[in-house]
């Protein structure tokens, strides 16, 4: 009986699976496309993500914002890289339980309250005095930032989604013998397999350093293995947070061969 | 890139670890117990092989990393027998959490670069790490032993002071490795610019002083000194440093040996103040809070950065290693001085650097062959090698001597790559200076406290920066906070060094033994009168 219980209900996923596969994309698309013609409405004294950008370093921030991705959890700490609408907000050491952790699923909202802090370059809400989960969800679709790159204008979407086509690999430096490499474990080379990936691409004769951060994406993430597979010369698309560390770092989490 | 704020060290895991670790300890080990499960093979048994792990910390340099991987080389051709599994580690804090998780699971390495603080926790497993004492004065295989395979070093061609520090609870359980202090990088163009001239000791009123006074603004808001609109005249990398320093330099408490918490008293409060007054105003900043103090003093945007010795490739207009962009470097003359003193005909500054343990294995062989790799990383070649790389110094006489670093030092500005003049002078001054080095208490929980120390700093400054009002009741506040997030109320100076001498004996358990031993005497005479009454 038992057996038979588990075929049936193996077979169920298996024809609800692709079911909810679609189901969820049209949700995806469906949520995404609301999103974008609705304007994130916020609670009383929440902040605007304009007030937000407006507001100094070291201010008190209130926001509401919903995750996209988790970088990490440590000592009943989370960090987050979260968007709503309007823009991104990166969410540094938030106290939270490994229970909540686990809940912050991509799309969830939340309420937070911190500090805004700068770390070279990098905004980000500090200091997390309080975080609710609230009702909603919104998963941002990646903006396609690659005419930005160089420009002043790129840091307005700082932390943000984002995607980066036809760019070509370049070599990030040399191995022991002298031969040019596609990436660098750590930025010099210095590290090992598990650390963070290092790799440089190019347009129209401008290279940029780009990361795979190991704690958001490791060793096994499909993300790693592809840049661990790059060679140069390769021209390839892009997705990833633009995470700032003194000029643009953006945290690569996925790559494929250029459409 | 350096290494960034936002990569911390370690998995969940550890705290179930820790605690593991310190279970295991408290139900197997009372003080003074020793660690007896090792003792030295007559022979090292060159007919089996051995592969030994060695987990390594680099700075972020790949020049290092390739130190280690020859080192490794060289010593595998001299004992063939023996493979070195190297596992390198950016970060202090990252190999300390992986220790404690990998004694819990029995897996720890065998050779690991570590702080003698750490070692400290590592001591409340059972058995974890080996005390050196007797491999070090080993005929055979010790210091400078008759059948080592190499030039070893002897006993007393380590800096005494650089091999004390690898001391605690009576054991040797490290060697040094290298050896680093702090030091304050200056922009000495801006200092002279602003009216100043460098003393021969810096002292904490001066870099306040001159740091208050960059703070002077332009109509359109940017700085008089530098003409922008970011200006931090002063940063400390290490605020744990900067209060262990300071307080030392005080005379005032931080810990005692056995390990006393000494640290909130009335010096660190007043120390908090000026600190916050110095915030206040813009002229003080910290790396957690502000970033790297390189990254500002490259970009002209800071006057005094204070960071270790073994950071100096990164300070300067020149600077070998760089991580802001070529545009916004400014050119100024970098002086390198030994940190702001009190008391600057009395100069004191830490010690600090790499040192090396080795833990303990159920093979005796093994763990030999761990101690000949350890004892290899003090020859002249590998100890000049990465010393070069960076405001590091040898921890032997015999490799400070040699001709090769002599050398080194004396061609200090020839280029900005290996003779780089800020990354020599670094070097200089710690040589200058190890007879005002010092090292704090090592105990179990001293690592915990040395954090402590840091993190009054970091929240006054941050308190300050939001505004908050620092008085008296938020001193208290602070204290009680630190204190608690440290568990330093759970640190008695009777649980110090896993493996401490206790002392003599409290009289109620004397009283107990004579009492037990009393009993058992009574107990036999019984016996003994009843056979003798059975005979008759």
């Amino acid at each position: 009986m038992k057996k038979r219980l588990v075929l049936l209900m193996a077979l169920s996923l298996t024809f609800a699976f692709p079911g909810a596969v679609m189901a969820e994309e049209n949700t995806t698309e469906e949520t995404a496309e609301a999103a974008s013609e609705e304007a994130d409405v916020k609670s009383e004294g929440v902040m605007t993500h304009d007030e937000y950008l407006a507001a100094a370093v070291d201010d008190e921030v209130v926001i509401e914002t919903y995750v996209q991705a988790k970088q990490s959890w440590w000592e009943d700490k989370a960090t987050l890289y979260t968007q709503d609408k309007d823009g991104a907000y990166f969410i540094y050491n938030m106290p939270c339980s490994e229970e909540e952790y686990d809940k912050l699923v991509p799309g969830t909202k939340i309420k937070v309250t911190g500090y805004k802090a700068e770390w070279s370059g990098e905004i980000e809400v500090a200091d997390v005095s309080s975080f609710e989960i609230e009702d909603g969800e919104y998963v941002a679709e990646p903006l396609d930032v690659t005419d930005l790159l160089g420009k002043d204008e790129l840091i307005d979407h700082q932390n943000e989604l984002v995607s980066f086509k036809g760019m070509t690999v370049e070599a990030a430096g040399q191995d022991a013998d002298g031969n040019d490499v596609a990436y660098l474990y750590n930025y010099d080379g210095s590290g090992s397999e598990g650390d963070d990936l290092y790799f440089n691409v190019s347009l129209d004769g401008e290279t940029y350093t780009f990361t795979v951060e190991s704690y958001l994406c490791d060793k096994d993430s499909d993300v790693y293995k592809a840049v661990e597979a790059l060679n140069i010369g390769d021209k390839i698309d892009m997705e990833g947070f633009l995470y700032w560390y003194e000029g643009v770092n953006p945290h690569i989490t996925s790559v494929t061969a250029a459409e | 890139m350096m290494t960034k704020k936002h990569k911390f060290p370690g998995k969940k895991l550890l705290v179930l670890a820790l605690a593991a670790v310190l279970a295991a300890g408290l139900s197997g080990c009372h003080g003074a117990k020793e660690q007896s499960a090792f003792s030295i093979p007559e022979e090292f048994d060159t007919s089996k092989n051995y592969e030994i792990t060695f987990w390594a910390k680099n700075d972020t340099n790949k020049t290092q990393t390739e130190i280690y991987k020859k080192a490794i080389s060289d010593f595998e051709a001299l004992y063939p027998n023996i493979t070195v599994d190297l596992r390198l580690y950016t970060d202090y804090g990252k190999i300390y959490n992986d220790v404690i998780t990998n004694i819990a699971t029995e897996t720890t390495p065998n050779v690991c670069i570590t702080y003698p603080d750490h070692i400290a926790t590592y001591l409340t497993g059972n058995d974890t790490v080996v005390p050196l004492d007797d491999l070090m004065a080993d005929e055979s295989y010790g210091l400078g032993g008759s059948k080592l395979e190499f030039d070893s070093v002897k006993s007393d061609e380590i800096i005494p002071q650089f091999l004390e520090e690898c001391s605690f609870a009576g054991h040797y359980y490290a060697l040094p490795f290298m050896r680093s202090t702090e030091v304050c990088y200056v922009n000495k163009t801006y200092v002279e610019k602003l009216g100043y001239t460098l003393p021969e000791t810096l002292t904490w009123d001066f870099v306040w002083e001159v740091s208050e006074k960059a703070m002077e603004q332009n109509a359109d808001g940017t700085y008089k000194i530098n003409g922008q609109n970011v200006l931090i005249p002063f940063i400390d990398k290490s605020t744990d440093n900067m209060m262990i320093e300071m307080l030392k330099q005080k005379n005032a408490g931080y810990s005692t040996d056995s390990g006393e918490i000494q640290l909130f008293n009335d010096t660190t409060t007043d120390l908090l103040y000026t600190i916050a007054d110095h915030v206040k105003t813009g002229a003080f900043s910290t790396f957690k809070i502000s970033s790297y103090p390189a990254n500002f003093l490259n970009a002209g945007q800071c006057i005094f950065a204070i960071d270790s010795t073994a950071g100096a490739t990164w300070m300067g207009t020149h600077a070998p290693l760089v991580d802001i962009s070529s545009d916004a470097l400014v050119d100024f003359e970098t002086e390198v001085m030994t940190i702001p003193q009190f008391d600057p005909e009395n100069p004191q500054m830490i010690s600090q650097g790499p040192s090396v343990c080795v833990f303990n294995k159920k093979d005796s062989q093994e763990v030999l062959a761990s101690w000949l790799f350890t004892q290899y990383l003090l020859t002249n070649e590998v100890q000049t090698a990465y010393s070069e790389t960076e405001g590091y110094v040898p921890v032997t006489s015999k490799a400070q001597e040699s001709d090769q670093y002599q050398d080194y030092l004396s061609r200090e500005g020839e280029d900005n790559s290996t003779y780089y003049d800020v990354k020599i002078k670094a070097s200089k001054t710690l040589l200058e200076n190890v007879d005002h080095t010092f090292v704090t208490p090592v105990f179990n929980g001293s690592a915990s406290l040395r954090d402590a120390a840091g993190q009054l700093i970091e929240n006054v400054t941050k308190s300050v920066r939001r505004k908050q009002e620092i008085d008296a009741d938020y001193i208290d506040q602070l204290y009680s906070d630190v204190t608690s997030l440290y568990h330093l109320d759970q640190i008695s100076a009777s649980e110090t060094s896993g493996k401490a001498d206790l002392g003599p004996l409290p009289v109620e358990s004397k009283i107990l033994l004579v009492s037990l031993g009393a009993v058992w005497f009574f107990i036999l005479l019984y016996l003994l009168l009843e056979k003798r009454k059975s005979r008759k």
